[in-house]
């Protein structure tokens, strides 16, 4: 484990509010999720994860076939599709457009793909400022931190923090009823969408056979990202595809309902192309910029390909005991839970946080619960395995290896194992009949100990099976 | 560039050739329930109670026009080009501007008005949604920017739920740059999941079914 992941664990564990503030806010959608997708109030559940799983399996491994089909769809009705490999090439476009029409404030709405990307800190490096309007994501903005939850980014933070947040940088009276603070958020947030030139939104999904972008909210603040300003960019990764306009029948019943528990969300905005000629509003330019960054080498990969399902709706979060307790910050990227736990090693490369796969139960609540019915996991054994290799190779953890051979070649000797025993019994003699907490010094290595510091270690019984079988 | 570049690692990855066609996707799923029409506008509007909307099913055009005077009291209101709001006498209203065309000029009512009137070109009961394809008839900011929204449909509109939506209009793009699928009044719960109403978009919705 890397000494900060380490760290934020630990800092997390230790933080009685954050702790109590995690567990209320994932406790409360679970339940609503869970009310959602009764037998009663979703007969078809069941059917339907069966289906999404189906056409998302079918898409990416069409994946081809199906952006050329967006683009050519994009490009009919007017759009056009900018196709980049990674951050820079993003920034690269987004700026050279500003420049071009004199664009000079950006408005965005809640977009994990331009998170990623660190989107808003490279435009604002090249002066071009760029303003969250998801309330969730504006305070985060503020705050210069990053979202702690795919849909619930602010989870982590009380009333209190945001009134004083809300002093410091607005300049506003500090004020902690929730319901005015969305006010001055709204009345702030309303002059920059009427004053900016660009909207930079992500995508739920994109269409190919409509060469659409699907936008699912509560708030608005993506209608207006997508209604105010002159050019509207969305930033999608190429994952996002689903064949048909019709298959939205599907995912849009899964989404809501395994995000929030809603049937569907306030605001489902289905937007293909720029404002056509009888229409009265809406933008002129409109651009959807397709993004690799790591995606394809995960796809080369038939074993873990599925991870490209993901639909971002935070439903594995929600109910991993693991995140429930170290948080979404403790996570070393800005996906978090255990659908952060397999793609930011796929992304990422395994090296970048090791024990990462490892921070699991594998209870298996993640895949019951996922919609799209992705086997997380699988993938995280795959993945764990990964590093293995990948330390193997790299010759590190020569003690562990050594270790286990030791452990291989006792089990394989029977008297061997029984002296072992005896030995290990009286170095470590049993309190009474009490667990072991502790082992003396001689044994109390560093492995044992760290092992021990989260574990009890039964006493070693007055005698052994073997033992009680020969005299039987 | 960076096109051929993706699409050949696409390829390679899928192991796949250029142009190679592709299996059946799995074929579309669409149930549409039989429900006679009172259900489906009964059903339209207890779900837009449930979700803190205002309802009325107005047995005449009369009648909508009358409710929607009530909700307006006199405040300013800028209402759709839809031609059912015209034949309500909606758009004569006192304090009621309609008849927009020009992108600025709407927008810049709609920044101040109290209250933004449209129809429905769909409903959609099981969730109580409204369907709206911009275009002519609907522009997007009106039930958008003013803090109040009253839609008036027409009963023969509201349909059983989303897959009747998609059967009717398999191609939405086809029609319009964007259809917007509206549930309830704009909503937030980002700060300590306390339910805010009204952040971004209208907090308070009125609908009324006509019929």
């Amino acid at each position: 484990m890397s000494a900060t992941f380490d760290r934020k664990v630990h800092n997390t564990l230790a933080d009685a509010n954050l702790q109590l503030a995690i567990y209320r806010a994932t406790g409360r959608l679970i339940d609503h999720r869970k009310q959602a997708v009764t037998p009663e109030a979703l007969p078809e559940y069941q059917e339907l994860r069966a289906q999404a799983n189906a056409l998302k399996r079918h898409t990416i491994d069409h994946l081809d076939h199906y952006l050329e089909r967006f683009e050519a769809n994009v490009t009919a009705h007017g759009g056009k599709v900018v196709w980049c490999r990674n951050a820079t090439e993003v920034a690269d476009f987004v700026l050279g457009l500003a420049k071009e029409r004199q664009a000079r404030l950006i408005v965005k709405s809640k977009s994990m793909t331009t998170e990623e990307i660190d989107l808003n800190e490279r435009l604002e490096h090249h002066h071009l400022q760029s303003v969250e309007t998801d309330l969730g994501e504006y305070i985060l903005q503020l705050a210069h931190q990053r979202p702690y939850h795919i849909v619930a980014p602010a989870l982590h933070l009380t009333r209190y923090e945001v009134g004083d947040l809300f002093a410091r940088t607005l300049g506003v009276a500090n004020e902690t009823v929730v319901e005015k603070q969305t006010m001055i958020a709204r009345a702030v947030l309303r002059e920059k969408f009427l004053a900016a030139d660009v909207g930079i939104t992500g995508a739920n999904f994109l269409v190919a056979d409509s060469g659409a972008v699907v936008l699912v909210e509560n708030e608005g603040n993506a209608r207006l990202t997508t209604s105010a300003p002159r050019i509207h960019i969305a930033v999608a990764g190429i994952e996002k595809l689903i064949p048909r306009a019709q298959d939205l029948a599907v995912f849009l019943k899964l989404l809501g309902r395994s995000a929030t528990g809603q049937a569907m969300t306030v605001y489902t905005s289905f937007l293909s192309g720029p404002r056509r000629g009888d229409e009265i509003d809406g933008p002129e330019e409109f651009y959807v910029v397709l993004l690799d960054n790591g995606r394809t080498r995960l796809l080369a990969d038939s074993g873990k390909r599925e991870s490209l399902y993901c639909i971002r709706c935070g439903a594995c979060l929600n109910h991993c005991p693991v995140y429930r307790k170290i948080g979404g910050h403790s996570f070393p990227w800005v996906y978090s839970g255990p659908i952060g736990a397999i793609i930011t090693p796929q992304f990422m490369g395994v090296k970048f946080e090791p024990s990462l796969p490892f921070a699991s139960s594998l209870c298996g609540a993640c895949a019951e619960v996922c919609p799209v019915k992705i086997d997380i996991p699988k993938v995280l054994l795959d993945l764990r395995a990964e590093v293995k290799q990948d330390e193997r190779c790299s010759g590190v953890n020569r003690l562990e290896r050594l270790a286990f051979k030791v452990w291989a070649w006792v089990m394989c000797h029977p008297r061997v194992y029984e002296i072992a025993a005896v030995v290990a019994a009286g170095m470590a003699p049993a309190e009474g009949r009490a667990w072991l907490r502790k082992v003396p010094t001689p044994m109390n290595l560093p492995p044992v100990k760290a092992w021990l510091s989260q574990r009890d270690l039964p006493p070693a019984p007055a005698r052994s099976f073997r033992e009680m079988w020969r005299r039987r | 560039m960076s096109r051929e570049h993706i699409l050949h690692t696409v390829r390679t990855a899928l192991k796949r050739g250029a142009g190679q066609g592709i299996a059946e996707p799995p074929p579309v799923r669409l149930r549409v329930p039989e429900v006679d029409p009172d259900t489906r506008v009964a059903r339209m509007l207890s779900r837009v109670e449930a979700l803190a909307g205002k309802t009325l099913r107005a047995p005449s055009m009369d009648e909508a026009r009358v409710y929607t005077a009530e909700v307006l009291g006199g405040r300013s209101a800028v209402a759709s080009n839809a031609p059912f709001l015209r034949e309500c006498g909606i758009g004569g209203l006192p304090g009621v501007e309609t008849g927009f065309t020009d992108s600025a000029a709407l927008r810049a009512r709609c920044a101040v008005v109290d209250v933004g009137i449209t129809s429905a070109d769909y409903a959609l009961a099981d969730t109580g949604t409204l369907v709206m394809l911009a275009g002519l008839a609907e522009a997007r900011l009106i039930s958008l920017l003013p803090p109040v929204h009253i839609a008036v449909v027409p009963a023969a509109r509201v349909l059983s739920g989303l897959d009747e939506l998609l059967t009717l209009v398999s191609h939405p793009a086809e029609q319009t740059s964007s259809m917007v699928m509206i549930t309830g009044p704009s909503r937030t719960a980002d700060i300590e999941q306390i339910l805010v109403r009204g952040v971004h978009g209208p907090g308070e919705i009125h609908v009324v079914v006509v019929g």
